[in-house]
Parts: C-alpha cells; sequence; structure tokens
C-alpha cells in the first residue's frame, strides 16, 4: 500500500535548505575558497611554519593528555553515578553538564583564578612546584574540563542497559572483579567509550574560550592553534588566518567522520546484543 | 540500576563496601575541584567587595549594554534556530526524499567546528576581505563588527541545538498520527499544532533552552566578528574578558556571575525537562548518549 504523503514538504524543505546553505555551507565554502586562493606553495609555507607546526603540537599533545584523563575520570564518573546509591548523587549527574553550560570565557576565568599561584589550587600545587596557569598544563585542565561530559553521557546509558546475568555467569565460573569487569564489562562499554574519546578529542581541538585565559599563550610554548588563526586575524594577515583555519577545519571533518564510523560500530555491536 | 542493587542479588562487580566507598570518593573529589570549585570561585569573587560593589560592577553602563546585547542576540537567534530545528525535523522525519543522510550530516556540521574557524569563516563571507565585502560596502552595509554578524555567527555554532533533540524523537514516533489526522481533513498546519507539536513539546523546549544557553555564552565565533568595541559590540561573554583584563576582577566575576546563574537554571530546567521524557538519556532505545544524528535510519 502506497503511504499517504503528509503536508509541508516544500515549505520544511525549503527553509532547511535554504537555511543550511546559507549559515552553515556557505561560511564555509568562503573559507576554503579563501585558503585555496593563496596557491600551493604559499599555503604549504604558512601551514608548515615552525609557530604554526608548534601550536599544532601543543594543542594535539594537550588534547591527547586531557582526552586521556577524560576516558579513566569519566568512566569512573559513569560507573559511580550508575553502580551506586549515595547522598548527592542526583546533583552531581546533574553537575556533570554543567561543563556545556557554563560559557567558556566564565570557565576561562575560573580556572584560570583556581590555579593561578595565588589561586585556591594553584598555591598549594605551587608550593609543591607544580605551575598550572600560563603552561601546557593549564591547558590540559581547560581541555578537559570542557570535553568532561562526553564519556560519561556515552557510557552512562551502556552501563545502565548492561544485563547483570553476563556479570552473574562470569562470578559463577569464578572470576574475580577485576577480570570480570576487564574481559567481560569493558569489551561491551568499549564502543561507548570510543564514540566518547573521540568527541571529547574533537571538542579539545577547537576549543578556544576557556584555553586562552590559562594559556600564557607564548608562541611555541602554550600557543594553540585557534588562538594563531586569531592572532593572524588581528594581524590583518588574512590569507595566513585562513590557511591556519583550514587546517582546523580539515582535522574537525577527520574526526567527525571518525566519530561517526566509531558511532556507526558502536550502534552495530548494541544491536547485535 | 537500582532494582538489581536489591540485597536478594548476589553483588555485583565493584560492590565491595571498600571499593565502592574509595571510587565515590575520587570521583567526588574531582567533581568538587573541576565542577563546583570554578562556581565557588566566581560567587567568591563577585561579592569579595560586598553587594553593593557588586551591584554598582553591574549596573555600570558598558556592563549593562553587554547584557541587553546577548540578550537581543538571543532573541533573534534563538527563535530563527527554533524554526529552522522544527522545520529541519519536519522534512527529514516526515517525508522520504534522497539525501536526507546527507542533509543529517549537514545539520550536524557546527558541532564539529571550532567557533574560531566558524567566526574567520564570516568573516570571509561578510567581511571586507570577504565574498560579499565589496558589494556590502557598496551599499553601506555593515554586518561584520556589528549586530547582524554576531547574530549570524551565533545562528552557525548553534544551528543544530533544536533539530538534534526533535529528529531522534520524531523519528521514534513514526508519522501515524499525522496520517490520521490528514486523512480525516486536517490541513498541514492544524496537524503540526493539534497532533505533532503536543508530542514534541518538551523536546522541544529542551532544545530552545540549550540553545539559548550556547547562544548567549558564545565567546570564541562571537570575538572573531564582533570587534570588541566597548560599549557598542562587546556581548557579555566579551566584555568578561575585557574587564578581566583590565585587571577588574570584581566586574569580570560580577558580570560571569549573570551567566553563570543562567548556567545553573539551564541545568535545572533540564533536569525537569528530563524528568517530562525530553532528551535522548531518558530514551533508553536509542544508542546511548549517541551525539550524532546518524542514528537516524533513511
Amino acid at each position: 500500500m502506497k503511504r499517504r504523503v503528509l503536508p509541508g514538504l516544500p515549505l520544511s524543505l525549503g527553509i532547511t535548505l535554504v537555511y543550511a546553505a546559507i549559515i552553515i555551507v556557505l561560511p564555509l565554502i568562503a573559507l576554503v575558497f579563501k585558503a585555496a586562493s593563496l596557491g600551493p606553495a604559499d599555503y604549504w609555507r604558512i601551514i608548515s611554519s615552525d609557530r604554526a607546526v608548534a601550536s599544532y603540537v601543543v594543542t594535539i599533545s594537550c588534547a591527547f593528555v586531557a582526552t586521556v584523563f577524560n576516558l579513566v575520570f569519566g568512566l569512573a564518573l559513569a560507573w559511580v553515578l550508575v553502580r551506586y546509591r549515595f547522598p548527592g548523587r542526583r546533583i552531581i549527574d546533574a553537575l556533570v553538564d554543567l561543563p556545556f553550560a557554563l560559557p567558556t570565557a566564565v570557565a576561562g576565568i575560573s580556572l584560570t583564578t583556581l590555579f593561578a599561584v595565588n589561586g585556591w589550587f594553584g598555591g598549594p600545587l605551587s608550593a609543591l612546584g607544580i605551575k598550572v596557569a600560563y603552561t601546557p598544563l593549564g591547558i590540559m585542565i581547560a581541555m578537559a574540563f570542557t570535553s568532561l561530559p562526553f564519556v560519561v553521557r556515552t557510557v552512562q546509558p551502556v552501563l545502565e542497559e548492561l544485563d547483570p546475568t553476563l556479570e552473574e555467569a562470569a562470578q559463577t565460573l569464578g572470576g574475580s572483579d577485576l577480570s570480570i569487569f576487564a574481559r567481560v564489562v569493558l569489551p561491551l562499554l568499549t564502543p561507548a567509550l570510543l564514540a566518547g574519546v573521540s568527541l571529547s578529542f574533537a571538542r579539545s581541538l577547537g576549543e578556544f574560550g576557556a584555553i586562552i585565559f590559562i594559556a600564557g599563550n607564548q608562541p611555541f610554548e602554550t600557543e594553540i592553534t585557534a588562538l594563531l588563526a586569531f592572532i593572524r586575524l588581528e594581524e590583518y594577515d588574512y590569507p595566513a588566518s585562513a590557511a591556519i583555519a583550514s587546517v582546523m577545519l580539515i582535522a574537525a571533518f577527520v574526526m567527525l567522520a571518525v566519530t561517526n564510523l566509531l558511532q556507526a560500530r558502536a550502534l552495530r555491536y548494541t544491536v547485535r546484543n | 540500576m537500582a532494582k538489581h542493587l536489591s540485597g536478594r542479588r548476589p553483588p555485583r562487580i565493584g560492590d565491595a563496601p571498600n571499593f565502592r566507598r574509595a571510587l565515590i570518593g575520587i570521583v567526588l573529589f574531582f567533581v568538587a575541584v573541576v565542577v563546583i570549585a570554578p562556581l565557588a570561585v566566581i560567587a567568591s569573587h563577585a561579592f569579595s567587595k560586598g553587594l553593593p560593589y557588586f551591584a554598582a560592577a553591574i549596573a555600570e553602563p558598558d556592563t549593562r549594554h553587554a547584557i541587553m546585547l546577548t540578550v537581543m542576540t538571543a532573541l533573534i537567534a534563538v527563535p530563527i534556530n527554533t524554526a529552522f530545528g522544527i522545520a529541519a525535523a519536519w522534512a527529514i522525519t516526515k517525508h522520504d526524499f534522497p539525501g536526507r543522510r546527507l542533509l543529517l550530516i549537514v545539520i550536524e556540521i557546527p558541532f564539529s567546528i571550532s567557533p574560531i574557524v566558524a567566526g574567520v569563516s564570516y568573516l570571509f563571507v561578510y567581511g571586507l576581505q570577504g565574498l560579499f565585502g565589496p558589494v556590502l560596502e557598496a551599499a553601506e552595509l555593515k554586518i561584520m563588527f556589528a549586530l547582524p554578524g554576531i547574530v549570524l555567527a551565533s545562528m552557525f555554532v548553534t544551528a543544530p541545538f533544536v533539530a538534534r533533540e526533535l529528529i531522534p524523537l520524531m523519528q521514534a514516533q513514526g508519522r501515524d498520527l499525522e496520517e490520521a489526522a490528514t486523512s480525516l481533513g486536517a490541513s498541514g498546519w492544524r496537524t503540526f499544532f493539534t497532533v505533532t507539536l503536543p508530542n514534541i513539546k518538551w523536546a522541544l523546549l529542551y532544545g530552545v533552552v540549550l540553545c539559548n544557553s550556547r547562544v548567549m555564552g558564545e565567546f570564541g565565533a562571537v570575538s572573531v566578528v564582533s570587534g570588541n568595541i566597548r560599549g557598542q559590540t562587546n556581548t557579555l561573554p566579551l566584555h568578561i574578558e575585557l574587564l578581566y583584563h583590565d585587571y577588574d576582577a570584581v566586574g569580570a566575576f560580577a558580570a560571569a556571575s549573570i551567566l553563570a546563574t543562567l548556567a545553573v537554571i539551564t541545568l535545572v530546567v533540564k533536569v525537569a525537562l528530563e524528568r517530562q521524557g525530553a532528551g535522548r538519556r531518558s530514551r533508553p532505545a536509542s544508542l546511548a548518549g549517541n551525539d550524532s544524528l546518524s542514528e537516524v535510519k533513511p
């Protein structure tokens, strides 16, 4: 039987396509166009300059550390929220989303104030010889903060749905908690963990607001790629800014592809189980 | 979940009391450091010189102007993105057409892109060096470094917010009710307002609240296109940066406390709406926290 066709397709699809074209696609094409107008030699010179490469290294290495932290802490947080009952659990559950709700500039000045040498945490840490604000460690903390919810929110529902009989079966076979976790639970969580990790890493690569306050922004040491693109703009070096931004755009699309691939795999995995 | 933890069942892994206490302790410690301390430090600094000083900082003309500009931006950008989200969800979930998957990916793009890249991209459309720069200059239309640019950049950043809440929900709800309504003679609009809207209202509100929160807090994209003119094109987040770099800590944190309060209100409303069934997490059938729209089958 042929389905009845609902009305409103021309209007709704028309609005959607026009809006997506003007608001989302056009600016990105303009950026690619501007970067492409440089010519291959100039483009390569700009994106492979020492300062640009140093900014990639700072951004990627800090994002890596922040993501590893979020992998471990996010899993622990999801585990505690799903498996244990304790006073304040619901409040903690709601607060996990604070990094998404709190504007990045607000997060930036708060974290900087907390971790500056005279701050609540920075003071005791500097007494131990650890400097956080205006070092790569500060960048890592800002990145970890802004991408904290991803792993928690991807793992939490899978953990809630986990079939207890799988653990029970492993327990009756005499497995220790650690080996059951490593060999039964963790493999079931892996697709969700990977999806969360890729979202978290992608967000860290692009983060700007929270980082620039705490980073110190010294070229070659604590300058992230997003800031370099911004600085080139302020210097009216528009082609260089376009080139660097285009590198970030490519990285974003690679991460988008990776994330979609991982999520498609995770979906297949959950459906099969 | 709770029912599995009742005494009759054998303890599950990780339920040993000492391990449990230690893990909860560690997690609470990190939550306190990472999430609660930033909120506390905002309040502590905003009120460090007392309430009158705080009130004076908020009432300062440039801060007031920044608040107005931020509210105005949200009043324009949020309704437009809401209409877009509803239109996109209606087209994608209530109809079949080729390229739906591609459209889903395009709508999702802003989530993956750095706000700085978004801002720079807009500059190359509407700025003097941009595609339309010469035309706009000839027509004496100022988009960059003015309100339209701020609104456009905010709309880019938050374009997916409403659509991503509506699409999975409307996909799951199917088309039967709408088909019944139109077969009984209801018009498209009437079907939407009396049949579809009541079923999606909480998810819609959820998307609107999150969209508003992001518009009001957006920093990176807006900072590229605003020009940072004090008292003219400074939104509240940009004004916070300016005050902070002026070493006006009380002013910066007083302004920040407004946005932090907004964030806390957003979280409270979010939890309330999740109890009504909005938000992905309350739909266990869908894949866990799938941040992607691609779970929708074409």
